[in-house]
């Protein structure tokens, strides 16, 4: 009797150990391994500096806006509705903590470009409540439109009005015959923004728009110290997108 | 004790449990067995990124895994059981091969009464219409 007990503990024990084992077991069925593309870039911290003496105009940063626009299938909307991943403003509405009465003329009669600034502390990501915009460990602030809700609580904790909501069917407000097939479209009812091209760093190019820019916008590594990025941040005098919302920007203006 | 009108109440149960019983037996008789649907194959490619039976049973699982790990974990190459290398890209790599959604994902989807929301944002091979 006593054996026998013995021997059925032990049974148990094993059968336990075994079911702890098991979901694994079968789950790496298909679990083969993943790794990073051979070619992509990497950094600790994706940062960018757009140098607003080269890039000021509305219709130049249109025509970045353009090839963004076009390569990430950003539906055009007039109005309200309208989605947007880079656009233009002037300098009271992008830098309004910064503005003073006397400040030169030519300061305010440029265009800034303006996008998801990637921020290190995002408020997007702290209210989101289902992880669909979250931020990756090289600070690129992504989103997964697969589990965005569309409750838009993002929109409302975004500072910088970075973000758009995809009102209506998105795909309604695209030219279909010139759809980037490398890129998906988004669904009726999430909520969109720049993604600092992830795609493209994947396969070690830089982003569009910075490939676009003629040198007048920088992206880098802002944790190296000696990345082209820090070497401008050093010897250039640059400011951020409101300050005072504490989410600390990693898109930086040269003034 | 005598049974009253024992012939209409047995007559009335077996035409009820005939009745009952009517869907299954006419099932069987009227219905055909179930064929699996012919898909076609990509011409020109004898392999997919795992066995035919993998596919068949987990693909998914795996575009399930492929997502989290192109969108979320930044890792997009995909070694698969023998070795080979795959870029993880349901767009890119897997409807470049399967180049035509309606004589492939189609046919078993609409057999099987699933409608994956896969297209409302990506991009079928054939382009959208
Ligand atoms: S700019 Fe707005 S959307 Fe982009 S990371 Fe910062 S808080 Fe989030
Ligand atoms: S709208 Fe989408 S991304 Fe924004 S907070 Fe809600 S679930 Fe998150």
């Amino acid at each position: 009797m006593k054996k026998n007990r013995r021997a059925f503990i032990k049974l148990a024990a094993l059968a336990a150990a075994g079911l702890a084992v098991a979901p694994k077991a079968m789950a790496s069925g298909s679990a083969a391994p993943v790794k990073v593309n051979a070619t992509a870039v990497h950094a600790e911290h994706w940062a960018m500096v757009i140098d607003t003496t080269k890039l000021h105009t509305e219709e130049e940063i249109g025509k970045l806006a353009k090839i963004c626009h076009s390569i990430h299938n950003v539906p055009s909307i007039e109005g309200k509705q309208e989605v947007k991943w880079l656009w233009s403003d002037e300098y009271g509405h992008t830098f309004p903590e910064q503005e003073n009465p006397h400040l030169a003329e030519e300061v305010h009669h440029r265009a800034y470009a303006l996008l998801c600034n990637h921020c290190e502390q995002p408020s997007c990501v702290r209210v989101c409540p289902t992880k669909a915009t979250f931020k990756r460990p090289d600070g690129i602030v992504a989103m997964d439109y697969h589990r965005c809700i569309g409750c838009r609580y993002c929109m409302a904790a975004c500072p910088y009005g970075s973000r758009s909501f995809n009102w209506g069917e998105p795909r309604k407000n695209l030219d279909l015959s010139k759809l980037n097939p490398e890129f998906p479209t988004r669904m009726r009812g999430v909520v969109e923004k720049c993604n600092f091209c992830v795609e493209r760093l994947a396969v070690g190019k830089e982003p569009a728009c910075v490939e676009a820019s003629h040198g007048a916008i920088v992206f880098g590594d802002l944790s190296n110290p000696d990345s082209e990025i820090r070497k401008v941040l050093r010897e250039k005098f640059t400011i951020r997108r409101k300050p005072s919302a504490g989410t600390e920007p990693s898109v930086y203006y040269i003034i | 004790m005598k049974m009253q009108n024992g012939f209409p109440i047995v007559a009335g149960l077996v035409i009820f449990i005939g009745l009952l019983c009517a869907p299954f037996v006419m099932g069987k008789v009227v219905t055909h067995e179930y064929k699996a649907p012919e898909i076609k194959m990509p011409v020109g490619e004898k392999e997919c990124i795992e066995s035919k039976e993998f596919m068949r049973e987990q693909h998914m699982q795996l575009l399930n895994q492929w997502r989290d790990w192109a969108l979320r974990d930044g890792k997009r190459t995909y070694t698969n059981h023998a070795g080979k290398e795959f870029t993880i890209s349901l767009q890119n790599t897997c409807m470049k091969c399967h180049n035509n959604k309606a004589d492939f994902c189609d046919k078993c989807h609409t057999d099987a009464g699933v409608s994956p929301y896969c297209w409302d944002c990506h991009v079928q091979p054939e382009g959208l219409k």
